[in-house]
């Protein structure tokens, strides 16, 4: 997923840019190659000339490396910390907004846990189990506790970078990952059962799907010759399917809220939600473009590509609620630009800017359309519409990065191979198609079987007295805003 | 000694509370409320879902005085806080059993 060719000019550049060193030595030496000069008597040793200048295009080469190694470190460990404001306070701040006000610490609480859990496991497992090894579905131990991940590269992720940047990079994937479905149990789940449930999620779900699209071996992985090669830049399919569908299937099996779809529940504060929206949009710029794991021409694309999808899904998503109910809301206008996020993250860095405007402005209409006429229909009750945006959002983002995948903009098959239908490469649809489908597959069917382990063990559902009373005092014994105080 | 309680559109309370002490009104205690009479709420739309609001916000003034002073004081208020739209709200009167100031423990309307 890298681009070579800058590479070389700046290699060649620096050759060329060598050649007048060598014009430092007395005119007598080799540097004129003519047999006159050399027969003038001062004797030049033919073995120096040569070594001195391999000397110095090694050690140009170790400059050029470290220059470049710099660079792309910095944008990286930029990148990492830009995903973990999404999910604190970016998602913390969204969801809080949207649920009622004795639920307000209880969903930030969720996501604040994550940050910390997800985070010692990773460093204890969860890396090695994503990253590790070479199988077709699942890593392996040999970085349990981080071992051998330190200051040299990783050369099949990313050959520029410490591999400890690379590791502390997915980490911030894995954490917000989990944190997307605790939007469709809000207001409704016990901590101690979230706490577990996330937990084996991460282990069962998410890990087996990071490495099956991105790691070594995986059968899904389109950089590193898998079997059914799936275009995943950022987390279309790893993230946003797999969260979003555990949400569906969450939603379903805690059952609807108490008082649920009768008695009003109005976001207590969409200031809140504002906010967290617009940390989701600057950071989203690290989760996308942060994928190119370079300061590269790709990081530049996928960071294009991805602002223009979500201006046109907040566009597209505010015109559909202007010409539905008359007038666009600001909760529309931000939950377009979501799912718009959502919709380009398989596409961003596969993808040009105007498919990128295309694959924004179909999110909007199409999210929009799930989270008010499909839900209602149904009458699931996806309180914060996770399953509406991510699940759905990456679904037509994972489909549309099939149609619209450029060689141009990531020639990741190899340089003159096509890449998606844009290129005549059509089957690329039916690769998407597969892993969209195994994505959907392990979602549904681990979050069923881990739901039921978790209740069984701690419980997921509180009672309708908590319920009533709000989970920031029963399950955290606090009040989110103590204004008289 | 007479309870006046005055529900009123909030923005008539700054007119309400000028012309009350140009009359020498001056105490009384103001709660931020929710209510309707016949006025009609609004419809608010959350991702596709409607929830019709019917309370609306007002403003409470409760205030006891001596009853010469409570006719002037309900025209007052009648006067400012009208604005000839349903919604302005309404005026009820009660009488008071007794008044102490907690300060010094004065009574009746001494302690007005």
């Amino acid at each position: 997923m890298k681009h070579l060719g800058w590479k070389c000019c700046l290699l060649m550049t620096m050759v060329l840019a060598a050649v007048p060193l060598l014009a430092q030595q007395p005119p007598s030496s080799a540097a004129t190659g003519s047999p006159a000069a050399a027969s003038s008597g001062i004797p030049t040793p033919a073995s120096e000339v040569p070594k001195a200048v391999s000397e110095q295009l090694k050690q140009l080469d170790q400059r050029v490396t470290a220059a470049q190694s710099a660079g792309d470190n910095a944008w990286m460990l930029v990148s990492a910390a830009l995903v973990l404001m999404m999910t604190g306070p970016g998602l913390a701040l969204f969801y809080g907004g949207l649920v009622r006000r004795k639920n307000t610490l209880a969903i930030m609480m969720q996501s604040f846990l994550l940050m910390a859990l997800i985070s010692v496991i990773w460093a204890l497992v969860g890396y090695s189990l994503c990253f590790g090894g070479s199988g077709p579905v699942i890593g392996g131990f040999e970085h349990a506790f981080l071992r051998g991940v330190g200051a040299d590269p990783n050369p099949d992720y990313a050959g520029t970078i410490p591999q400890a940047t690379f590791m502390i990079y997915q980490l911030m994937f894995a954490i917000i990952t989990p944190a997307l479905i605790t939007g469709a149990t809000a207001e409704r789940m016990k901590f101690s059962g979230t706490v577990l449930f996330l937990t084996l999620w991460f282990l069962v779900v998410y890990a087996p799907l990071a490495h099956m699209v991105w790691g070594k071996g995986g059968f899904l992985n389109a950089s590193l010759g898998g079997k059914f090669p799936t275009l995943d830049f950022a987390g279309g399919t790893v993230v946003h399917i797999s969260s979003g569908v555990s949400a569906l299937v969450c939603a379903l099996y805690l059952g609807k809220r108490t008082g649920y779809p009768k008695q009003p529940m109005p976001p207590h504060s969409l200031v809140l939600s504002f906010i967290g929206a617009c940390l989701l949009w600057v950071g989203w710029f690290g989760f996308n473009a942060g994928s190119a794991l370079a300061a590269n021409s790709l990081a530049t694309s996928a960071f294009v590509a991805t602002h223009f999808a979500t201006a046109a899904a907040a566009m597209s998503w505010s015109i559909a609620e202007w010409i539905k109910n008359g007038r666009p809301s600001a909760l529309g206008a931000i939950s377009g630009a979501v799912a718009g996020l959502v919709a380009i993250t398989p596409a961003a860095g596969f993808v040009g800017p105007m498919p990128a405007l295309a694959i924004g402005f179909i999110a909007g209409f199409v999210c929009y359309w799930m989270v008010t006429k499909v839900k209602s229909i149904f009458g699931y009750d996806d309180a914060l519409d996770a399953f509406g945006v991510h699940g759905a959002g990456g679904t037509i983002g994972a489909l549309l990065t099939g149609v619209f995948a450029q060689q141009v903009i990531n020639p990741i098959f190899g340089v003159g191979k096509p890449v998606g239908g844009m290129d005549g490469h059509w089957g690329q649809l039916g690769n998407q198609l597969v892993g969209v489908l195994i994505a959907w597959g392990f979602a549904l069917i681990g979050t069923i079987v881990l739901l039921k382990i978790t209740d069984m063990i701690a419980g997921v559902r509180v009672t309708e007295t908590e319920e009533i009373e709000g989970l920031d005092i029963t399950q955290h014994g606090e009040e989110a805003y103590n204004l008289e105080s | 000694m007479m309870k006046i309680e005055a529900i009123i559109q909030p923005s008539r309370f700054e007119s309400v509370k000028d012309a009350l002490r140009e009359i020498g009104i001056e105490g009384m205690t103001v709660t931020e409320v929710r209510g309707h009479g016949r006025q009609k709420g609004h419809t608010e739309v959350y991702r596709g879902r409607e929830y019709t609001v019917d309370l609306l916000p007002k403003l409470k003034l409760e205030m006891v005085l001596p009853d010469p002073l409570v006719q002037r004081a309900v025209d007052t208020i009648l006067k400012t806080a009208k604005t000839g739209k349903i919604g302005d709200g309404k005026i009820f009167l009660s009488r008071v059993e007794e008044a102490i100031r907690i300060r010094n423990e004065e009574r009746g309307e001494n302690a007005l």
